[in-house]
């Protein structure tokens, strides 16, 4: 079998990943809105567990992977404008929805009834976000265009350097939070 | 199967079974499918840029073929049957699989952080979420990617962009989710 899989196979593994993505996400009780909702209360810190866990370990692995020759980085690029205002809207649309796209999607799997109701607000999103592409792609996307950056290359440092120090913050916040939530309970 | 206004997160049928995973496992769960996906399929965990490809699927009866294929944004991203798609489909699933293998499934109109705070109007959390999609995907779209794609795949690669939207969408989130829910207790 040569990698990258392409084609029908490709499609076939598609539904599997996506599976495994749900299946993951629900599971970790990140397909429910309490749990999103309660992170940005800091009440819950589960978003946060799973994401630097997945960040941390993921990107080891694919650091790995791409020094030895077994994949290749995909970076978005660096269009700070669009990129601020972009995440900015997203935090507080996610907040008010309750999920992020992905989870979204996991919870309507669960049942979720006012996820579903939300999926079509992003379906319209997305449809307000083409009309208006022409006017976004002329006025925001060049501003402060930085290209495909990444962080070491940007501070001149090892990336293991960078994963050593996440993995150390990544720990004091863990061992902090499951400390608080020993003593409420 | 029942249809309630309210839901514990927890889910009521536990018979030995462990339905919420640690978020640590999770998160190693999906760093892992993160290798899986560089590796095999060159493609990194991913959400909203095939809900694009979908919301143009969507507007095509409405607006109208020529109009969707002739608009610069869904030029380049056209609705087929795809890698990008069809892991939506997949995560969709694998959300569906989590819950009925853990016998949690249930239609959900209201979560209960929100029915503390709002009460039980299935019509006013439809109206939030149906808002709170279209801001989401809207402000996705103009990061180029969500969570999924510019947090975790972004954010493993070391890439400035996925770091950035990370810091930019978890302050307004707080922000939103403390004006929203915080009152004075």
């Amino acid at each position: 079998m040569t990698l990258p899989v392409t084609g029908t196979a490709a499609l076939a593994l598609a539904l599997v990943f996506g599976f495994a993505f749900g299946f993951l996400l629900h599971r970790g009780r990140v397909a429910d809105y309490n749990t999103i909702v309660r992170q940005f209360l800091f009440q819950d810190f589960t978003v946060l567990k799973i994401m630097m866990t997945a960040i941390i370990v993921g990107g080891v692995g694919v650091f790995l992977m791409v020094q030895f020759g077994y994949a290749k980085f995909h970076i978005k690029p660096t269009d700070l404008l669009a990129l601020t205002l972009g995440a900015a809207l997203f935090g507080v649309g996610m907040v008010l929805y309750g999920y992020c796209p992905g989870t979204a999607l996991a919870a309507i799997g669960g049942g979720s009834l006012h996820a579903l109701v939300g999926a079509g607000g992003m379906l319209l999103g997305g449809i307000l976000y083409a009309l208006t592409f022409d006017g976004v792609k002329a006025m925001i996307l060049p501003v402060g265009a930085l290209g495909r950056v990444q962080l070491h290359t940007l501070l001149g440092i090892s990336p293991w350097l960078i994963f050593a120090a996440l993995a150390v913050v990544a720990l004091a916040l863990f061992v902090t939070v499951e400390r608080l939530s020993a003593r409420r309970a | 199967m029942s249809l309630q206004t309210t839901l514990d997160y927890r889910p009521a049928a536990r018979a030995g079974l462990i339905i919420d995973w640690t978020p640590y496992l999770v998160g190693i769960g999906i760093g892992v499918l993160s290798w899986v996906v560089f590796l095999v399929v060159n493609n990194p965990l991913g959400i909203t840029t095939a809900l694009s490809q979908v919301s143009g699927a969507v507007a095509t009866p409405v607006l109208g073929a020529e109009a969707v294929a002739s608009n610069s944004y869904w030029a380049r991203n056209l609705f087929s049957l795809d890698y990008g798609t069809l892991f939506l489909v997949g995560t969709l699933a694998g959300g569906f699989g989590s819950a009925v293998l853990a016998g949690s499934f249930r239609f959900e109109q209201v979560p209960t952080v929100w029915a503390e705070r709002f009460g039980p109007s299935p019509l006013k959390r439809y109206a939030a979420a149906f808002l709170g999609g279209i801001i989401a995907m809207y402000g996705a779209r103009l990061a180029n990617g969500c969570t999924s794609g510019n947090g975790i795949s972004g954010g493993l690669q070391l890439a400035l962009s996925g770091w950035i939207f990370l810091a930019v969408m978890f302050a307004t989130g707080t922000a939103t989710a403390f004006a929203m829910f915080r009152t004075a207790r």
